[in-house]
């Protein structure tokens, strides 16, 4: 009887238990849904977004295909060709590609990890908008006939100057672009953070999901790999706009400069692309060979060496520039050191398939059509990167075959072998087998036969990027087959789109786990549950709904961590980093449209400014710098209710931490690594300059001096050290000192910019007379806005003292902020060593 | 858990090697360019940045061996293994132990590879 009546009892509470769950992670009905932050919602924005782009950029490709359909053709203008090829590879590598790594994972890497939501939701949301926007900004502008038309590489001087491209072509793709960059650092803050401290507890480092790996290498690659493409757009827009002769050889400037940022970006970005989409085959394949994946290490090994290794590779896309044979030796040995790791892992896949027994299915299919894609594409892969061969093949269509092999194989195959896997998750029913196959079939069969003429087209000589080519050199046939092939592949694609879009509301529920797989992401209900997880798992194994006996339904019960939401806040836990042991029950905001505002009017900046509004684009400044505030203010480090809580299972947790065991102190961290990366971009191109040039500065040119700089550097000193000690008397308690310093450094930092400004203006230092001085003023700018910036954070601290919302036991704002100071203090010493000690070497 | 005279390892110790690489990969580079970037002659030998590149090479070898060799000795005094997929400190330890040496060899690999041009190539053409 009283067995009875507990087991009632226990029902009961549970009941109670996920009403209030559902009640706190409640999406908004109506217009208010457009304010929601949550990771299942953004996350399925995100990637809707990126497959529309990639589908715009499809049709886009189709066009050039018909252009060259057949010889001397006349079925588009040359600049309207010219644009759309520009935006098809702008827009499937900037808009498709890198973003939907970011998606997938917003969507899957929580529930994957066990958690309710990635540690910064509203920052998703807010890199969710960004992108949109830009993205739109920049796609739309074909329609105007303003499209950029100088390829996706933007080579100067072809794309800097106004005589060669009149219009705002370069400049919409540039804007554009950095502004869609700021929400790829966003997510990969995200990521990082979210990997290394929201996984469950007890998932050590060596039984994470193989994805998660993946996540971790890919987002620290973005990390170092975007910054220089930001500095290299940086220097390019202040060419475009306000002519400082960065890569104008007449006054010492060298477009070389900009080939080597874009590539820094751009080769580490082949391996940001292709990494999260083997990562997914990496999930996949365990679970259609039923048994866990072999050689857990050598993914690893694979994933970080390749991650390192990618970054020696930039110049194997630059061997015809008539750089030295040693430099090109050293790139082109590292690209073929790449192809170890890279083998490695299609090796592991290979073995697990063999070792396993193959269900045979839809994202299986993929698969294997994306491995063998993606062979031929690594084949002649090794063969570009010697360099005596890709002096023959560079810039022809052999080079448009082997890109082409690569991403479709290395990335859109696996992708689409993900949406077919994953599509129960978010759809609650399984695509189409019947469709999947045919669309499979199109789509092998249909890229074989657009891609692979093009290598003999290729090695025939026909030149990338023509707008036509005349009849009788051999091209006839080769390109008439590719735009067929063209064709038959979209064919497939189409019929995926069908599959996704078409009614499925007779169809029934798919049921839950639906292809039987190991890991936690399959623990979702069907239909899903806007809760994410319904409560927090221990995890003890690498697949646990596989080797942990009565896994799920402990799960189902709420049998461990954060089953309830009692005080009805969203809430997750975090980790520690090597051994996932329970550190913090982290309180994350719900929706909000102060994320949608910050980004439109970030957005606006970047718009305005390609137009030249500069009063607009100044206001737009403000208000960005505003509603970023009121976002802050608002939204983040809260002070909570009590100071610990019971998360379940006996376990009391703090609910708020500062300092480096903060989510938020890390997420500074990792940002400003990436702001120091594009600082460093910088200064490379400052020694890039110094080591080209005889004399560099030139002789009798005039130059900062020592005075100035060196006072700047005591000021910059002074409110670094005013900032640290900030910190540390806020934390003794000595609240009335630690405001003083707080004003003081403010102060401090501000002057610190000033001096360092008046040291080029005081010299009468010209930018647009030679790079040398350009240079110079590039690195002062960067140095005094990330002063001024530093000044307003230690002003926002003394503000939140003042209002109750920094203390000594409650500072996380403190502590960032002295962590931020850290990294200016850096940045002021390098600029000052530069631009002060340089002239004194030369 | 103590490892007694063993580093307890992290993701920091994971990427030592590779990062061991990727200044080697740098310096020789920045070296190669200071010395041929001004391409005014490129015939002139340049005896002195191949052994620069040579002696970079060299204290590489010797950075990443010393990686190598710590974490195959570690490794095999833990018990060794391929497996690593146990719910402990001692397990979490050996994978990254383990995959410490895989990453240190490809590393050694690497470096060599990268040097090799600076064998075969004598000027700045």
């Amino acid at each position: 009887m009283s067995a009875t009546h507990d087991g009632r009892d226990a029902e009961e509470l549970r009941k109670g238990q996920e009403e209030r769950l559902n009640k706190v992670w409640e999406t908004p009905k109506g217009w208010r849904y457009w304010s929601v932050v949550n990771n299942t919602e953004v996350g399925i924005w995100y990637t809707a977004t990126s497959f529309a782009f990639m589908l715009f950029a499809g049709v886009l490709g189709l066009l050039a295909r018909v252009q060259l359909a057949v010889p001397e053709n006349d079925f588009l203008t040359a600049s309207f060709y010219n644009q759309v090829y520009t935006l098809h590879g702008t827009v499937m590598m900037f808009l498709f590609a890198v973003p939907i790594f970011e998606a997938v994972a917003i969507v899957i890497l929580p529930q994957m990890l066990g958690a309710r939501d990635l540690p910064f939701p509203r920052l998703s949301a807010f890199g969710y908008w960004c992108f949109l926007i830009g993205g739109v900004f920049v796609s739309g502008s074909i329609f105007f006939g303003a499209a950029p038309e100088g390829g996706w590489f933007m080579y100067p001087p072809l794309t800097t100057q106004e005589r060669f491209t009149p219009g705002y072509g370069p400049d919409i793709w540039l804007l554009g672009l950095s502004f869609i960059e700021v929400a790829s650092i966003a997510a990969a803050v995200e990521l990082i953070v979210g990997t290394l401290k929201c996984r469950p507890p007890g998932m050590r480092l060596n039984l994470m999901p193989l994805y998660a790996w993946y996540v971790l290498v890919v987002a620290g690659m973005i990390l170092f790999a975007f910054p220089p493409l930001i500095a290299g757009d940086i220097l390019f827009e202040l060419e475009r706009l306000f002519n400082w002769p960065f890569f104008d050889p007449e006054r010492g400037g060298d477009p070389m400069l900009w080939q080597h940022l874009f590539w820094i970006f751009g080769h580490p970005e082949v391996y940001i692309v292709f990494l999260p989409a083997i990562a997914l085959v990496a999930m996949i394949i365990p679970t259609f060979a039923q048994r866990p994946l072999i050689g857990y290490s050598w993914i690893v090994l694979a994933a970080v060496g390749t991650g390192f290794l990618s970054f020696g590779l930039w110049v194997h896309h630059m061997y015809a520039t008539g750089l030295p044979s040693i430099s090109l030796g050293f790139f082109s040995a590292a690209s073929e050191a790449v192809a170890i790791p890279t083998g490695v892992q299609v090796f592991v896949f290979i073995a697990t398939l063999l070792a396993g027994r193959v269900v045979n299915s839809v994202p299986m299919l993929f698969v294997s059509g994306a491995l063998a894609v993606f062979v031929i594409g690594g084949l002649t892969g090794v063969m570009v990167a010697l360099a005596p061969f890709d002096w023959q093949a560079h810039d022809t269509y052999f080079i448009v075959a082997h890109l082409h092999y690569v991403l479709i194989g290395g990335m859109l195959f696996p992708v689409v072998a993900g949406v077919y896997y994953y599509w129960p998750l978010v759809g609650s029913r399984r695509l189409s087998d019947r469709l999947g196959k045919i669309a499979f079939w199109l789509m092998l069969i249909g890229f074989n036969v657009a891609f692979f003429p093009m290598h003999l087209s290729g090695l025939m000589g026909m030149p990338r990027r023509v707008w036509t080519y005349p009849t009788g050199l051999g091209l006839d046939l080769p390109n008439l087959i590719s735009t067929v092939g063209a064709f038959i592949f979209a064919a497939g694609i189409l019929i995926i789109v069908f599959d996704i879009l078409r009614p499925k509301g007779n169809q029934p529920y798919a049921e839950r786990n639906t292809w039987n797989a190991g890991t936690l992401e399959w623990l979702s209900e069907v239909p899903g549950k806007s809760w994410g997880v319904r409560c927090v798992p221990i995890i003890k194994t690498r697949y646990p709904l596989w080797e942990q006996p009565g896994f799920m339904e402990d799960y189902d019960k709420g049998r461990f961590y954060l089953a309830d939401a009692e005080e009805l806040q969203r809430e997750t836990m975090v980790t520690s980093v090597l051994d996932g042991e329970p550190v913090q029950c982290l309180r994350v905001p719900g929706p909000t449209f102060m994320t949608m505002i910050a980004a439109i009017l970030l957005g606006a900046v970047f718009i305005f400014a390609t137009f030249h509004w500069w009063e607009a684009t100044l206001v737009a400044m403000v208000l960005t710098t505003i509603s970023i505030l009121v976002w802050l203010w608002r939204g983040t480090s809260l002070i909570p209710e009590k100071a610990e809580k019971d998360v379940g299972l006996g376990l009391s947790l703090p609910l708020y931490k500062s300092g480096p065991q903060s989510v938020g102190w890390w997420a500074m961290f990792i940002t400003m690594v990436g702001d120091g990366t594009a600082f460093l971009s910088l200064v490379f191109g400052y020694f890039f300059f110094f080591t080209i040039h005889e004399d560099f500065p030139p002789t009798g040119a005039p130059t900062p001096g020592l005075l100035w700089p060196l006072v700047s550097l005591a000021l910059t000193a002074g409110a670094w050290a005013a900032a640290w000690a900030a910190l540390k008397t806020n934390k003794a308690g000595n609240v009335a000192v630690a405001r003083v310093l707080m004003a003081g450094g403010t102060g401090l930092a501000l002057a610190g910019g000033a001096a360092l400004v008046w040291a080029p203006y005081g010299a009468g230092l010209d930018p647009v007379s030679h790079v040398y001085p350009a240079t110079v003023w590039v690195l002062v700018i960067w140095t005094v806005a990330h002063a001024a910036v530093g000044a307003l954070m230690l002003a926002y601290c003394l503000a939140r003292s003042f209002a109750g919302r920094l203390t000594p036991v409650y500072d996380i704002d403190i502590e960032n902020v002295a962590l931020y100071w850290h990294f200016m203090a850096a940045t002021g010493l390098i600029t000052v060593a530069a631009i002060g000690l340089s002239p004194l070497a030369a | 858990m103590a490892f007694s005279r063993h580093t307890e390892d992290n993701l920091w110790t994971l990427i030592a090697a590779p990062t061991v690489w990727a200044f080697h990969f740098l310096l020789s580079y920045v070296v190669a360019a200071v010395e041929c970037a001004p391409n005014s002659d490129i015939f002139e030998p340049i005896g002195g940045t191949r052994l620069l590149v040579a002696g970079i090479t060299v204290i590489a070898l010797v950075a990443i061996g010393f990686v190598l060799w710590r974490s195959i000795r570690e490794w095999r005094y833990h018990g060794g293994g391929y497996r690593h997929n146990e719910d402990t400190d001692l397990d979490r330890e050996r994978f990254l132990e383990f995959s410490t040496v895989l990453l240190a060899a490809l590393s050694f690999v690497g470096v060599i590879f990268v040097a090799m041009p600076a064998l075969t190539i004598w000027d700045c053409r």
